[in-house]
């Protein structure tokens, strides 16, 4: 007699914990690999996870092997030789080396991370600039959680199971009577002709009666009601301004720099917020709040006036985004052109409008491939976030000019800073 | 539930009252016409994920954890994503009951082909051969997983994962030299075994005073009382059962260390067999299956269609490419077994003059299930093959040995080939490679520095010529030196005695932990 047990239903995911054991163990290497790849795919593809090489060389596990000698060999397939031939050593018709899978064909390691995986060891280090808001523990709602159960509380809340399991144990640890014994009783008393055998019975019968009355089928005490507790849970919520310029100077190259960008910038927030609102708002020489397609690929062009987005800006947040309930982070991607005379109302802008209701603003400047006249001067733009910089804004700045360069830029601009300024509390 | 026609299934579909029709059939089969003995059996159908997990802990249900097994599950996965790997029909678990691993994908004439395979082909190996017999025990194997895996978390739990994590990796580095490979004295018993463990480590607790730590003893007796021979008598030297001469001798193991070589011994040691008798038994679960579902067939309880489709899925698991084939990668131990079976068979019914010449004990004999049972139940690999591969199917896989010495300037040499000169030569050569105990590098330890300075001294004794990889060798020996806590040295020696490699390696600093 066989067992057919099916399994299908078990939990799977038994390797889960070995899987992370590895991973933690890796995750140097990992770590490393996960940069790599990032740097040589597509910013999609990257955030869907995907499969990373890793060196074998730290994760080997090394056994006694034997190596070189005289080997023998029993093979089949022969087809013309016979004893005492010679075969050429690398020459046709040879016995192949050892084996496929031996020896060094492993010293590099592929597998798959998931998505999860992938996204945490990559932003495993960074940190979003004063994440500690002001006000976000003032937004709270709270939440149901199961906790148990109770021996009292409202009747929608029984526990049905649990109490019908309480009452079988106490009705079994009485031993009260079942039904099928007393109605078995009952038969032999119809049937029972002799009349002391039939007193005997009605008196155990009666005996068993009392008795089941005496130990109910559900007592008050069995009942339990399942329990529920409030559990604050912090909501934090977020809201990034993605200002880009896309005025005629921005070749393609350019704009796809500041996408990947913007697109590592909401990843990252996505990971640390529960919401997170992103405005894109473009901008030639007048700026516009824009859907996300046409952000990205809407053709525009014409003069550069960069005050015209902080404008835009400005308005929105005034409108939209309560600084005090909202985290505020803007990232900026313009080629560092700007109107001459544009440059003293932008400044003026930052200064007293942006900068003071943001947690941190980024500055990229994007640079053609190759871009060796890039490092020539500083442009007007750069010029200008420099002089707020030295005057303590929470702005970063960065030049990028090969897509490569976006991971390690972003990661400069997010790294976990031990003496991070706080904003005052 | 069979209807009219008797049939088991018709279609690909399954459900589970056609698993158990599937399994009665065979099992039918199995016991009147081959007359095999099995273990109870017990048939789980998992998914594909449940498949790669079973993979990755080295086919157990259940095992400790280790990051090893994520590293192979990762690589598994990673492999069969990409569709370079398909998963193996079937797990067969060395246990009482049987377990076979069944995966849903399969269609019911899988399904057939896996019962009669596992259930009924491997489970009857695994129950009469001799080595399973003296080595493994069957009733207790998961009992003691069961152990193994509460005890390492325990361990983890008390002394920290990473300390628990370095014993473990060392541990497995040496476990294909934490084999006996010469039965003891006593049967395995992995229940007991756990039980005295528990006791131990009862014992240990119970009778634990710190104090004792601080009295002193009394004068050590003149070390040179203890003539060489006798200390090497007493340290069970030599001895090529690393872990468990360190599991006993190694000085300053904390006794939890010990308990887990200890399993990892046990562990190794219940997989030597299935490593000796990869070819026996592939062959005889491959034999069985054909047998039952031919059988099956010829009752007309399975249609033609279904097996035309079990003939495919035969035929592709007993294909042997040929040596210059790109798809050679060695002997196929399905393959091989299967065919020496069907030729034992033929022997034993149908023998030719040469069979009679080169195996009268059985030739003509008739019986063939007697005979082979008899094989199945006291052969290993290399003495199967020493014994029973014949003329004929040397001829018909046109077998031929080479010998490649690297000195040698003209190439590689034909040594035998198929013909009357060649037959026992090559016969003994593909025995020889059969042999674990030849295939594994023979090391030992040999000596324990006592008076001096505690150095382990193990010696590799190198059969033609072939060393051990050096960076591999010198990382193993850095495991042993940490549990050893003392300089260890291996020296590799030829058949003259003659050094040719010398290893020294120090241990590592034990961190403060420990």
């Amino acid at each position: 007699m066989a067992h057919i047990i099916d399994r299908r239903l078990n939990p799977g995911g038994k390797s889960l914990e070995n899987r992370q054991r590895f991973l933690r163990r890796a995750k140097s290497l990992v770590q490393g690999a996960v940069k790599k790849t990032s740097q040589e795919r597509d910013i999609k593809d990257v955030l869907e996870g995907g499969e990373v090489t890793i060196p074998l060389d730290g994760m080997h596990e090394p056994r006694f092997r034997r190596e070189g000698g005289t080997r023998d060999m029993v093979l089949p397939g022969n087809k013309k030789f016979i004893e005492g031939d010679y075969l050429q050593r690398s020459g046709q018709g040879g016995a192949k080396d050892s084996g496929p899978g031996e020896g060094d064909s492993e010293d590099a390691f592929r597998f798959v991370l998931s998505r999860d995986e992938f996204v945490d060891l990559f932003l495993d280090d960074l940190e979003l600039p004063d994440l500690a808001k002001r006000k976000i523990t003032q937004t709270e709602s709270e939440g149901l959680q199961r906790a148990g159960y109770t021996t009292s509380g409202s009747p929608a809340n029984i526990s049905v199971g649990r109490t019908v399991r309480l009452a079988l144990a106490r009705r079994i640890a009485l031993r009260r009577p079942r039904k099928s014994e007393m109605d078995e009783l009952e038969a032999r008393i119809a049937e029972c002709t002799d009349e002391d055998e039939r007193a005997a019975l009605v008196a155990e019968l009666e005996r068993l009666k009392a008795k089941s009355k005496r130990i109910p089928f559900i007592d008050p005490l069995d009942i339990r009601y399942r329990r529920f507790e409030t559990v604050p849970k912090p909501v934090a919520q977020a809201v990034m301004f993605c200002l880009m310029d896309v005025s005629g100077s921005m070749s393609e190259h350019m704009k796809d720099l500041a996408k990947r960008f913007y697109m590592l910038l909401y990843v990252f927030l996505k990971r640390r917020y529960k919401h997170v609102e992103i405005v894109f708002i473009r901008h030639t020489d007048r700026a516009e709040e824009v859907d996300e397609q046409t952000f990205f690929y809407g053709p525009a062009s014409g003069g550069t006036l960069v005050s015209s987005a902080l404008q835009a800006m400005h308005e929105i947040v005034r409108e939209r985004f309560n600084p005090s309930d909202w985290n505020i982070y803007a990232a900026q991607a313009s080629d560092g052109d700007n109107s001459y005379s544009d440059g003293e109302l932008a400044g003026m802008l930052l200064t007293d409008k942006i900068l003071p209701v943001c947690q941190f603003f980024a500055y990229l400047e994007v640079g053609e491939s190759g871009g060796s006249a890039f490092d020539l001067s500083d442009s007007s733009l750069w010029t200008l976030y420099e002089r707020l910089r030295n005057s303590g804004a929470p702005l970063s700045m960065r030049k990028v000019s090969e897509r490569g360069e976006i991971f390690p830029v972003f990661h400069d601009l997010f790294q976990r800073r031990e003496n991070q300024e706080k904003a005052a509390p | 539930m069979t209807d009219k026609t008797g049939r088991l299934f018709e279609g690909a579909d399954w459900d589970f009252h056609t698993l158990q029709r599937i399994h009665d059939a065979c099992e039918a089969v199995a016991k009147k016409e081959l007359g095999l003995d099995v273990y109870p059996n017990q048939i789980e159908v998992i998914t594909a994920e449940q498949m790669l997990d079973a993979y990755s802990s080295v086919g157990m249900p259940l095992f400790y954890k280790h990051w090893s097994f994520g590293k192979h599950f990762a690589f598994h996965e990673a492999s069969y994503r990409k569709g370079l790997m398909g998963l193996a029909y079937e797990i067969v678990i060395n246990s009482s009951p049987c377990i076979s691993y069944l995966m849903e994908e399969n269609t019911a004439t899988m399904q057939t082909l896996v019962i009669a395979h596992a259930a009924f082909g491997h489970n009857h190996f695994f129950k009469s051969n001799y080595l399973f017999k003296q080595w493994t025990d069957a009733d207790g194997i998961l009992d003691y997983l069961d152990f193994a895996k509460t005890y390492v978390s325990q361990c983890e739990a008390r002394y920290g994962r990473v300390e628990v994590e370095r014993t473990l990796d060392a541990a497995h580095a040496l476990m294909s030299h934490g084999i006996d490979r010469y039965p003891g004295k006593k049967n395995i018993d992995l229940r007991a075994e756990e039980k005295r463990a528990g006791r131990r480590r009862q014992h240990e607790e119970e009778v634990f005073n710190d104090l004792w730590r601080t009295v002193p003893k009394g004068a050590a007796k003149s070390r040179s009382v203890l003539s060489i021979e006798r200390r090497r008598k007493l340290l069970g030297l030599p001895q090529e059962n690393l872990l468990y001469f360190l599991e006993k001798s190694a000085p300053r193991l904390a006794p939890w260390q010990r308990e887990l070589l200890r399993i990892v011994r046990h562990i190794a040691q219940y997989f030597y067999p299935q490593s000796q008798t990869k070819v026996m038994n592939e062959g005889t679960a491959t034999y069985v299956h054909y047998r039952i579902m031919s059988t099956l067939h010829k009752q007309g309880r399975i249609t033609d269609g279904n097996f035309l489709e079990f003939l495919q899925s035969h035929t592709n698991v007993v294909f042997q490419p040929e040596f210059d084939d790109p798809r050679f990668s060695g002997f196929n131990p399905y393959a091989l077994g299967f065919a020496m079976m069907q030729d034992i068979e033929r022997i034993a019914t149908n023998p030719e003059a040469e069979d009679r010449e080169w195996f009268p004990d059985i030739a003509g004999k008739g019986d063939p299930m007697g005979v082979l049972r008899d094989v199945w139940a006291n052969y290993r690999d290399e003495s199967f093959i020493g014994q029973f591969l014949s003329p004929r199917l040397m001829r018909h896989l046109r077998m031929f040995h080479l010998h490649d010495d690297p000195e040698e300037r003209a190439g590689i040499r034909v040594d035998a080939i198929h013909d009357e000169r060649g037959f026992r030569r090559v016969r003994r050569e593909l025995a020889r490679q059969h042999d674990v105990g030849f295939i594994d590098a023979n090391i030992e330890v040999v000596d324990v520095d006592l008076a001096g300075d505690r150095r382990l001294i193990l010696h590799h004794h190198v059969i033609k010529g072939s060393q051990l990889n050096e960076t591999d060798a010198k990382r193993v020996l850095q495991h042993l030196a940490d549990l050893w806590t003392y300089d260890v040295s291996l020296i590799e020696v030829d058949a003259n005695d003659k050094v040719l490699r010398e290893y020294v390696v120090s241990p590592r600093p034990i961190p403060a932990a420990a």
